[in-house]
């Protein structure tokens, strides 16, 4: 029953059928969520583009000491949450980690709500309480930013439970890293979702370092698809940087799951170009490793693609720039001018009731 | 309680509990119960038995013995419009599960910025008595009384048993119920419910005007049997039963310091940062100058709960440590 597959998915997925310029005539404004149209490879790199040049404001204007806290970046790994994110349906479940801002930003958490999150105001999507970490959107059933690392799987389970109990075909996706597979609740989730059948994705952004500690300096077994296999569950590696090879995986995990064949296991093979938060001196990778990752930056590898295939001119990259630049700088503005949260509010949403009193 | 005469029909703290769960499965079908034991097994501690059979394992299910991901799950269902009703065997082990209970079930409403409301109930066994020793036997509810977020309760009575449970599903945000393990065999009448059973309210179980004896789940029996014994010597003590520990019924605790300017606080937990020692400050916050003795405190002593009969008894508050608490205050 139990499939593992730990081979890398091909290099070349799918031969590309979508004919010159179809993508950019069939564009929608904005992040999507669901299954993409012809427009797939277009909406693909504004999505992954997105969420990089939000990062790099995000690290202007940490610097300018504009936004504080921890500050994870995703820079490297935006194949991962686009990859998956084109896949799932509005009506399914997203649970997140604390280096969340690309899957919220592809799951169509507007750039102008996490922002204004990220400076702390009211209007950003946690109302200012939550900031990087912690990104939430109810409405997008996006259970977001858990900061304890792999704390988000049993809620995930949960949500899951929830939907199979209701008679929903819905599916729940968590994301989490590598450093996941050293903490117990990992393998308690994944016995618990693999007993009871539960239509859980389990997406493993293996980045190959646990914050600062390599893969191998935190795990006995580095062939962290094989493991999850171990409990029962469909579990493959994946190339995490071909955003292309992402999304098919998810596709077919995805309709796995919604046949009611239980949780199924993505390792996803990625990288962060940054350190783990903005407080980090990266002092623990060579310089090489960190270059030849960056040889394999999932935007680069989708534009040349593009290009080979005539899809994409520097026009078109031209205009997608433009569009998120304009995107961002409102995101900036407007999070600059929002208000914010009186300071009588600060005992609000401890409970649902009326703020509790502490004489 | 406890009485051992046979005329009225006898209910058990137990079955209290049971019928408080049964009655919540038949009216909600969004309510599951799910721990460890509680299906076949019938409930670690006999609460649950037959509910299986009546509901089925959808709504009666077993877990492994992971608490962090079944605690977890809980709250994930919970999150998604389900009324989940999670049982831990002890308070101990629960401890696997406090990275869920504070960093989730307490904190996603406001992290979300009132987004995400968790209207989950855990329930569990703590304190000791039944020579369980150190594993088994801690009262730390104390600890969780410590979190903001979330609602704690300890039912010591036989109605509080019965009635507590569906208002605390009622509840958009975590409650947890803590049942003293000595009170499941504990037997009576059960008086039928009365508006007094809320969860926002202490109880005076016995009024009196001397001395205030403020206590919770297991220890009440105890107070009551101490406050008997200083009835035969003429000191009338006032026996306060907080039932819920977050958020603390100031109001019941100052107005009954205010009637009897003396307090004894009984609390099973290690008195060093306790729930005894937040009573404590408050009482000389809020009600310093109606004091005319010290506050006294009866907890237990601090050591890891032996397993030895006689060593247990004498880490226990008892009867005895409540009367010579409230002699040294009134005398």
């Amino acid at each position: 029953m139990s499939v593992a597959r730990t081979t890398r998915t091909r290099k070349d997925p799918a031969s590309p059928k979508s004919g010159k310029g179809t993508a950019a005539k069939r564009r929608k404004s904005g992040p999507r969520v669901g299954p993409p149209g012809t427009g797939r490879r277009t909406d693909q790199l504004e999505a992954m583009l997105r969420i990089r040049r939000f990062e790099e404001r995000c690290v202007e204007l940490y610097s300018a000491a504009k936004i504080r806290g921890f500050v994870h970046l995703y820079i490297g790994e935006e194949a991962v949450a686009v990859g998956v994110n084109q896949v799932l349906t509005p009506e399914d479940a997203v649970v997140s980690t604390y280096r969340e801002h690309g899957h919220a930003l592809a799951r169509g958490i507007t750039a102008e709500a996490v922002m204004a999150e990220m400076y702390g105001r009211t209007t950003g999507c946690s109302g200012g309480r939550g900031g990087s970490m912690h990104l939430f959107d109810a409405s997008r059933r996006f259970y977001g930013g858990n900061a304890i690392v792999a704390g988000g799987l049993p809620l995930a389970a949960g949500l899951a439970l929830a939907d199979r109990m209701r008679g929903q075909a819905n599916v729940t996706c968590c994301f989490f890293g590598d450093g996941a597979f050293a903490e117990g609740e990992f393998h308690e989730t994944a016995n618990l979702a693999a007993l009871w059948k539960l239509p859980l994705l389990l997406v493993c952004e293996n980045n190959l370092y646990a914050m600062g500690t390599a893969l191998e300096r935190h795990e006995a077994q580095t062939d962290l698809a094989m493991r999850a296999a171990s409990y029962g569950m469909v579990s493959w590696a994946v190339d995490g940087m071909d955003v292309e090879a992402v999304e098919q995986a998810t596709r077919r995990a995805v309709e796995g799951i919604r046949a009611g064949t239980g949780p199924h296991f993505l390792e996803l093979r990625t990288y962060r170009f940054r350190a783990h938060s903005m407080y980090d001196p990266d002092r623990y990778r060579e310089k090489g490793e960190i270059e030849q990752w960056k040889s394999r930056d999932p935007v680069s590898l989708l534009m040349d693609r593009m290009r080979d295939s005539g899809e994409l001119d520097d026009e078109e990259v031209a205009r997608i720039e433009q569009r998120i630049t304009d995107e961002i700088d409102h995101a900036v503005e407007t999070a600059e001018q929002a208000p914010e949260e009186p300071v009588e509010h600060l005992l609000h949403h401890v409970t649902s009731g009326p703020a509790e009193v502490v004489s | 309680m406890g009485d051992d005469e046979n005329r009225e029909p006898k209910t058990t703290y137990r079955e209290a509990m049971r019928e408080a769960l049964r009655e919540a499965l038949r009216a909600d079908e969004r309510v599951f119960l799910m721990g460890e034991d509680v299906g076949r097994y019938g409930g670690c501690f006999g609460v649950s038995l037959g509910l299986l059979e009546e509901f089925g394992p959808e709504r009666v299910r077993d877990t492994p013995l992971s608490e962090s991901a079944f605690v977890g799950a809980g709250i994930g269902a919970a999150l998604a419009g389900m009324r989940p009703i999670v049982e831990i065997m002890t308070v101990n082990f629960s401890l696997l599960a406090l990275d869920q209970i504070l960093n989730n079930a307490a904190t996603l409403l406001h992290m979300s910025g009132g987004q995400l409301p968790v209207p989950l109930v855990i329930r569990m066994t703590t304190g000791a008595g039944r020579q369980l020793a150190a594993q088994h036997s801690h009262s730390l509810e104390g600890w969780y009384a410590h979190i903001p977020g979330i609602r704690v309760l300890a039912p010591a009575t036989l109605e509080d048993a019965r009635h507590m449970l569906a208002p605390a599903l009622a509840d958009r945000d975590p409650v947890l119920i803590f049942e003293h393990g000595s009170l499941y065999n504990v037997s009576g009448e059960l008086l039928p419910p009365t508006a007094s059973v809320d969860l926002d309210h202490a109880a005076i179980r016995r009024p009196g005007t001397d001395i205030s004896l403020i206590t919770y789940g297991g220890s009440l029996s105890k107070a009551l049997g101490a406050a008997d014994e200083l009835a035969a010597e003429g000191i009338s003590a006032e026996v306060i039963d907080l039932r819920t520990l977050r958020p603390l019924d100031d109001a019941a605790v100052t107005a009954s310091v205010a009637r009897t300017h003396r307090a004894v606080v009984i609390d099973e937990a290690w008195r060093t940062g306790s729930l005894a020692a937040e009573v404590s400050a408050r009482i000389a916050e809020g009600s310093f100058y109606e004091l005319d003795a010290p506050v006294e405190r009866v907890c237990s002593a601090e050591v890891p709960m032996p397993y030895a009969r006689r060593l247990e008894e004498a880490a226990l508050p008892q009867t005895a440590d409540i009367v010579a608490a409230a002699h040294r205050a009134v005398d």
